[in-house]
């Protein structure tokens, strides 16, 4: 739940307003922090949103999903002896205010530059990258795939977490400010990346990862077997949770395995238990300690009651004879010497295979890059996962007049950081049009 | 919004639509798919192309009637709108020009074969079609095929019309004689899943690459749910984006087959539902 306004500034009078605040290096975009704080203790809510909004478009999407326990607030001086100042929750109770009170970023005085800019996608890469380019006088159109708007705000991060209505509000800043959408277009195909090039001055690459990750054991095939993204995508986009009212099914069983322990494994086990899984478990082969999820996702998921195998490795999905999932073979693993990653290596144990009976699983491995803009756009630099490689500097691509951020440039990371490199390529867009 | 400029019926559960979408028509080529969604809270359905026409910016789908979607968008009339139009999707066909390629199209799928057999005639191969319909009253296009095809042979299942039987036939008996064989290079099978199965395995003995193309169950089409995997050479394909055609002699087919079983019971229930809805409607008890 956020703060009520009370909650907010108590806790907001908590900050030392520390002369070199450490919790601004901690923050991808650099938020000037102790300046909002010190605007909620003047109850000067619509001018802390202004001092959040100068660097981070989206507070009320940051206050819920950015790991603010890795970044700002595990720098917070506070948090060395006692309780780290909430500040995702105050940057949330700042945002939702805006949104209750109809605060949106308005800019003035913005002289039109006569430069067009082709968004591809629209999640939080192309929205930051969309708003600094906005209030640039740049005129920004965006190519969104889906029938929706928002990326992996709408289709991938459950409700519970993120209000679509949060996004919704966000988005239509957006189109407030002059940004143009354009549904339904899949880049690659409708338009190529060069095609665009041809009616646009540069265009911004912001499609995220995309490709589900598979495990690549025996009976992955079986009925019942969803990528995390599959089964995201028909709760969220689909709203497949109101089937047979709306038209996409989901498809779960009762007993629901996830296999991975991220946050996207968090995001679809509790949906799973939501949605009314008997049984509702994470799978994942190293222990809770090496999990990547945020230590918050993973808290709330044992609240909720979902059940744990760590140190568990699936070998074979097993399905009875008509092609439907029944149980999973896993081995079990204990942790051997460090890897590449730094993180000790899980090795299974011999002879320690058993079954757990599941007619659900879903993979929750990662992404791999989507192939359709790399293999449409010739010359394009990517790295071997197929990512597309840039300028840290300017977001820039191998090509001239083409930019990229977001997961689709990273490997699956954070909405912040996407943001934070969406904005680094509206300054390079900025500069490469000699403006 | 995408307006529907013609509708024809070719039977009481198939027909055709053509809509209106200037960008999507231009971009089109053979063998690539469109996924329609009718309103909110409606699905993704993927269509495969059955014509475009890049003049009038317009592009064509074949329908059955299969499911509530389909139920549901076989009673929009010309001048309506469809919500979303996304496309095209999917790599096209690969077109070359052959000595001779045989097009074999069963049923719905006789219309996306279409493209690719202009498309063929246009690259200069020698052409072979072979399309089959239940019987003759659900027959479509003949004319249209007989244009652009150098031999034509339409089959009915109750011998209604043309050949008696199934399209894989006529097909066994060109490639068990040697001269009519000769110079085939490729056979291109689009219909029901089970005839594509078969018509694989009619070609495999003669090692002639088969290409079909699989309409399999799919939520974004472009690559990012994975609904839609195929196996094919052992390895795991996506329909949307690494195909929809795809060598016949190389997919899982018993697979493929109970995969596209995986929402059965759902689609069964969402259409009895929107039917008593249709007949409360059709009785005044419903708006």
């Amino acid at each position: 739940m956020g703060y009520t306004e009370e909650e907010a500034l108590e806790e907001a009078k908590r900050c030392l307003q520390c002369k070199k605040p450490l919790c601004v290096e901690g923050c991808p975009v650099a938020v000037p922090i102790p300046q909002f704080i010190r605007k909620i203790c003047e109850r000067d809510y619509e001018g802390a949103y202004r001092v959040i909004t100068s660097t981070n478009p989206l507070p009320a999407v940051c206050g819920r999903v950015c790991p603010q326990e890795t970044q700002c607030e595990s720098r917070c001086v506070l948090g060395k002896k006692g309780a780290a100042i909430n500040i995702g929750k105050l940057e949330r109770f700042v945002g939702d205010s805006a949104i209750k009170n109809g605060v949106s970023i308005g800019l003035t005085d913005v002289k039109k530059k006569g430069k067009k800019v082709a968004m591809v996608g629209s999640g939080p890469a192309v929205i930051s990258c969309s708003l600094e380019l906005l209030s640039n006088g740049f005129d920004v159109t965006i190519f969104e795939a889906l029938h929706t708007a928002g990326g992996v705000l709408k289709y991938g991060i459950p409700t519970f977490r993120l209000p679509n209505e949060v996004v919704d509000v966000e988005l239509s800043k957006l189109a407030s400010l002059g940004a143009e959408f354009r549904l339904n277009k899949v880049i690659g195909r409708i338009y190529t990346v060069p095609e665009l090039l041809e009616r646009f001055d540069a265009v911004f690459i912001g499609t995220g990862a995309g490709t589900p990750k598979f495990m690549g054991i025996p009976g992955e095939d079986l009925n019942g077997v969803f990528s995390a993204n599959e089964f995201l995508t028909r709760i969220n986009l689909m709203e497949g949770y109101k089937f047979p009212e709306t038209d996409t099914p989901v498809g779960m069983g009762e007993v629901v395995a996830v296999i991975g322990a991220g946050n996207t494994a968090m995001d679809a086990v509790r949906s799973a238990k939501r949605l009314g899984a008997k049984r509702a478990m994470i799978i994942y082969r190293r222990t809770e300690k090496e999990s990547p999820a945020r230590i918050e996702e993973l808290h709330h998921a044992i609240e909720e009651g979902i059940e744990f195998y760590w140190l568990t490795n699936p070998v074979r999905l097993i399905g009875n004879e008509h092609g439907w999932l029944k149980a999973i073979e896993c081995v079990r693993m204990e942790l051997g010497e460090p890897d590449e990653s730094g993180r000790r290596r899980p090795v299974p144990v011999p002879d320690s295979n058993f079954v757990v009976e599941c007619d659900t699983v879903i993979c929750a491995l990662g992404t791999s890059a989507n192939p359709i803009i790399a293999e449409t756009t010739p010359h394009l630099k990517t790295s071997r996962g197929g990512y597309i490689e840039v300028d840290p500097k300017t977001g820039r691509t191998s090509l001239p007049r083409i930019f990229a951020g977001g997961d689709i440039v990273t490997g699956s990371a954070t909405v912040i950081s996407a943001m934070g490199m969406g904005k680094i390529a509206a300054r390079g867009i900025i500069s490469e049009c000699g403006m | 919004m995408y307006k529907v400029i013609q509708k024809e019926s070719f039977s009481d559960t198939t027909f055709l639509m053509e809509v209106e979408a200037q960008d999507v028509a231009r971009a089109a080529k053979p063998g690539q798919f469109l996924i329609v969604r009718l309103g909110e809270g409606r699905e993704r359905i993927p269509l495969t192309i059955a014509d475009f026409d890049r003049e009038k910016g317009t592009v064509t789908m074949v329908v059955q009637v299969v499911g509530k979607s389909t139920k549901e968008m076989s009673y929009l009339k010309v001048g309506d709108y469809i919500q979303d139009v996304a496309g095209p999707l999917g790599r096209p066909s690969h077109i070359e020009k052959r000595n001779k390629v045989v097009l074999v199209g069963g049923g719905l799928g006789v219309a996306p074969v279409y493209p690719i057999l202009r498309a063929h005639k246009e690259a200069g191969s020698h052409t072979i079609s072979i399309i089959g319909f239940r019987n003759k009253s659900l027959i479509f296009w003949e004319e249209r095929f007989r244009r652009y095809s150098d031999e034509l042979i339409i089959c009915t299942d109750d011998g209604s019309y043309g050949r008696k039987g199934l399209v894989s036939l006529p097909l066994q008996e060109i490639l068990e004689t040697d001269e009519k064989r000769r110079g085939i290079e490729e056979v291109i099978a689009i219909g029901p899943m089970i005839m594509m199965k078969v018509i694989s395995e009619v070609t495999k003995p003669y090692g002639i690459k088969t290409t079909v193309s699989l309409n399999t169950i799919m939520l974004d089409g472009m690559g990012m749910c994975g609904g839609c995997r195929v196996t094919v050479g052992g390895g795991d394909k996506f329909a949307c984006v690494d195909g929809p055609d795809f060598d016949g002699h190389e997919v899982d087919w018993e697979n493929l087959l109970k995969r596209q079983k995986r929402y059965e019971k759902e689609e069964k229930l969402s259409l009895r539902l929107f039917d008593e809805h249709c007949k409360l409607v059709e009785r005044g008890l419903l708006k």
